[in-house]
């Protein structure tokens, strides 16, 4: 399995590279601390040096802080929100998809028009509004974007319950005597899992660009760095230095995609009968 | 979207009449026969201008945010009194000094007991509507109208024991005490004096010519196209002859702060001013050749920014604390990087350029060392962590630029040891729990008005202490000595004494910090070169521009 799995990943070139990249932002993310030993809110040289100098790689922004070291700490905040956020949308989405799934009927019903009424509100508005009423802080921002990304997880998790739960295996199970909750846990849920580990994937990536967006409007943790904070500071003086959003712009950029890269080359992996045809 | 509010923005440009363009035409053709006879010996304020005086011409002022009324006299913000200071007149105008000129009043008296204050007004005046100005419009606007409409007029006022008008031309105030802070709270600003023929016995807040304000002024109201502009035109019968220059003046509201700088840029709008233009945008704009920036005109508001401190709450209660805050802040740095400039380094509780102010007072540069020493004196060792003492800093959320100063405060803070946790509000949350004491740091700035009496004292003085009310003594501060000394001073008739009062005052609080002063503020007037006169007093361009001509438009 596993080295089909990784010959299967590794036929997709794009998710090699995202790969790649992605380990490199953990790395950072590791690291930041090492690298940049003094904290990223430090203003450690002139305000508005140019890449390369005053003692800095990526220059400096508007107070003299370092724009190298907010983009290492900040890969910290960014991962962070992304991985937990998207760890708490897998729990309530695939916890209550599971259920309507498997029960169906009225069950089915109400978790559903629940999940929709979470799905006409747009995300984006959601998570503004929550974090907006429980003052921003890494908690209240993890935990609404969290809010606003089950939805989707909740309907495909049911979509995969509902139609592996008249399989034989589920039945035969069922017949045996099992208990309800070891058929959910040991039936069913391991072989829906690939599509939700893909969606899931890109769920981190969404997470991601959403802590962006808040901090950007200056809804983050205002004791954090993040990549989107840094844009929202500094893009008042964008025609005067292009490099304070510039920098934190691209990281924003590269890293969502090499999660999706990544996340296109689990799908492939894991999805084999999906996977499109024709492809190097 | 920011496209398109510059494109409605212009589309309301083009719809303008073109009478003003084709009457600059005309004035710039009679321009040197007429200019010697335009330039009365009595326009001491366009001695600085080398060049003849045109007449005629259009100007575009940009207006922000729009205001709610143009009824100068029952709402005071700032663009209220933009459009109003051009509609309605005061009893005197402040040369950037403060020295009062004369205004509706061409002259004035003031007892050797400072009891009595005599105005002789302009025999010439009309209302817009032809009525004739006279004292009796003083008085109503003086004892009955601002009193029920300006809280800053009726501080004033309490010191006033009666208003009489001899003869329809002279005025009288009888104080009660000697309030030497009278004389400058004559302005229109403060007082703009209004019609009693239209305002007598009226609800003033339902009367039906509030759409249609009636000034003094030398321009008179045509039309507010709410949204868009308001016209204002020249009025023929001013009372001082061959004034205003101008033929019209056109307040261009736009909502959007690129499209104001924007507008600016394209020469499409003439002057901005408060904080129209953000302040990063203000080294760029300033540096254009059409444009040129000035910082004067605001002394009558004089507006000091600050960290508020409860004092209240440990360990902020010890001045010692406070004194460290200063000393651990690079106040430079601050005026330089996050007010791009605009700003003094603010010695003590007194904005230099208003009056009494002293320099002699306890000083605080920045040094990190004495910051860490007197913490050390308090006994706030630092921990393990190397943080001494952990405090909590509302953000006020008025921007980048508060936002930005924050964040270089808790660093700023963190190096000495003291450790600032930043929390987010919006306005509605800041104005709530700073007004009900429910914060340790913050920042704000308050206006000052010219004298301590009537803008700085309320800061400090235990009376002031009222929960609920925003710029009142929200930290707490109490001092009987500075209580005793403000209440003193305000009512103290020799310059002297008065000046000594307020030198001691402004010691006690410097070596007190009940607040710790950050920068006198300025605010960047930009303006385009074509224009001039805008700014000559200490209200800038929220003065009457009966003397701003301008060059036609390129």
């Amino acid at each position: 399995m596993s080295r089909e799995f990784w010959k299967a990943f590794a036929r997709n070139r794009g998710a090699i590279i995202g790969l790649i990249i992605l380990a490199g932002v953990v790395f950072l993310a590791l690291f930041a601390d090492l690298l940049y030993p003094t904290s990223p809110w430090d203003m450690v040289t002139r305000p508005f040096a140019p890449p390369l100098s005053a003692g800095t790689l990526m220059g400096s922004d508007t107070l003299g802080r370092d724009i190298a070291s907010g983009i290492a700490h900040g890969a910290r905040v960014s991962l962070l929100i992304g991985l937990t956020s998207t760890a708490a949308a897998l729990l309530i989405g695939v916890t209550l998809g599971a259920l309507a799934g498997f029960y169906g009927g009225r069950v089915d019903d109400a978790i559903m028009r629940f999940t929709e009424l979470f799905q006409t509100i747009p995300n984006f508005v959601l998570a503004v509004m929550l974090v907006a009423i429980f003052t921003p802080s890494i908690t209240s921002v993890t935990a609404s974007i969290a809010i606003v990304s089950w939805p989707p997880l909740a309907r495909l998790a049911r979509g995969e319950f509902l139609s592996l739960r008249s399989r034989e295996f589920v039945q035969a199970a069922i017949t045996t005597g099992q208990s309800t909750p070891s058929i959910i846990l040991r039936e069913i849920l391991p072989n829906s899992m690939s599509p939700i580990i893909v969606a899931a994937s890109l769920t981190v990536a969404t997470a991601i660009l959403l802590e962006s967006a808040l901090s950007f409007l200056g809804l983050g943790d205002p004791n954090m760095m993040s990549w989107g904070y840094m844009i929202g500071a500094s893009r008042t003086v964008m025609r005067q230095a292009w490099w304070m959003s510039f920098f934190p712009g691209v990281a924003i950029l590269i890293t969502v995609l090499a999660i999706n890269l990544v996340g296109e080359g689990l799908n492939d992996a894991l999805n084999p009968k999906l996977a499109r045809k024709g492809k190097g | 979207m920011r496209s398109t509010d510059t494109k409605s923005a212009r589309r309301a440009w083009y719809r303008r009449p073109q009478r003003g363009l084709m009457a600059a035409a005309a004035a710039a053709l009679l321009a040197l026969p007429v200019a010697g006879t335009l330039l009365p010996a009595t326009a001491a304020q366009a001695a600085d201008d080398t060049q003849a005086v045109q007449k005629g011409g259009t100007l575009d002022i940009i207006l922000n945010p729009e205001p709610p009324i143009l009824i100068l006299g029952l709402n005071q913000q700032a663009p209220t009194q933009l459009v109003g200071g051009k509609i309605y007149e005061g009893l005197l105008r402040y040369d950037h000094d403060l020295n009062p000129l004369p205004g509706l009043a061409k002259g004035w008296e003031i007892s050797e007991d400072g009891l009595t204050y005599t105005f002789h007004l302009r025999e010439n005046a009309t209302w817009h509507d032809g009525e004739p100005f006279t004292a009796d419009d003083v008085v109503f606007t003086a004892k009955t109208f601002t009193p029920e409409t300006n809280p800053r007029w009726r501080l004033i006022f309490s010191h006033v024991d009666t208003v009489e008008a001899p003869d329809d031309h002279t005025v009288v105030f009888n104080l009660k005490e000697p309030f030497p802070a009278f004389i400058i709270g004559l302005g229109v600003t403060n007082m703009p004096i209004m019609p009693a023929h239209i305002y007598e016995g009226t609800d003033y807040n339902d009367n039906e010519m509030n759409d249609t304000p009636i000034g003094t002024g030398p321009f008179k109201f045509v039309k507010w196209e709410k949204g868009s502009y308001v016209h204002l035109t020249a009025y023929d019968d001013y009372w001082q002859d061959g004034r205003p220059y101008l033929d019209d003046i056109y307040f261009r509201i736009i909502p959007d702060a690129a499209s104001r700088a924007l507008a600016m840029e394209t020469g499409d709008a003439d002057i901005s001013q408060f904080g129209n233009i953000e302040p990063f945008d203000v080294p760029r704009l300033s540096k254009l050749p059409n444009l040129e920036l000035t910082t004067k005109g605001y002394e009558m508001f004089a507006p000091m920014a600050w960290i508020e401190m409860n004092t209240r709450k440990p360990p902020l209660n010890d001045r010692r604390f406070r004194q460290a805050i200063l000393y651990a802040l690079d106040r430079g740095f601050i005026r330089d990087n996050i007010f791009f400039g605009l700003g003094r380094v603010a010695t003590g509780p007194i904005n230099s350029v208003t009056t009494q102010y002293t320099p002699d007072v306890q000083k605080y540069p920045h040094d990190p060392e004495k910051a860490k020493a007197l913490l050390d004196d308090m006994g706030l060792e630092p921990g393990s962590d190397g943080v001494r003492a952990n405090v909590e800093f509302l953000v006020m959320p008025y921007g980048e630029v508060w936002t930005r100063l924050a964040e270089y405060i808790k660093q700023a803070m963190g190096k000495v040891g003291v450790q600032v946790t930043l929390r987010s509000t919006d306005s509605a949350g800041w104005a709530q729990q700073l007004s009900n004491w429910d914060y340790q740091m913050t920042n704000d700035y308050v206006y000052q008005y010219g004298h301590p009496a009537l803008g700085v004292a309320r800061t400090y003085i235990s009376d002031n202490i009222r929960k609920g009310v925003l710029f009142s003594n929200t930290m707490g501060y109490s001092n009987e000595k500075v209580d005793e000394l403000f209440a003193k001073a305000a009512v103290e008739n020799d310059d002297a004494k008065r000046a000594q009062m307020y030198a001691e005052v402004q010691k006690i609080l410097a070596k007190d910090v009940p607040v710790a002063w950050l920068l006198e503020m300025e605010f960047p007037t930009l303006l385009n070169k074509r224009v001039h006169n805008a700014v000559t007093t200490a209200i800038g361009t929220s003065d009457n521009f009966a003397d701003v001509w301008v060059e036609p438009k390129q």
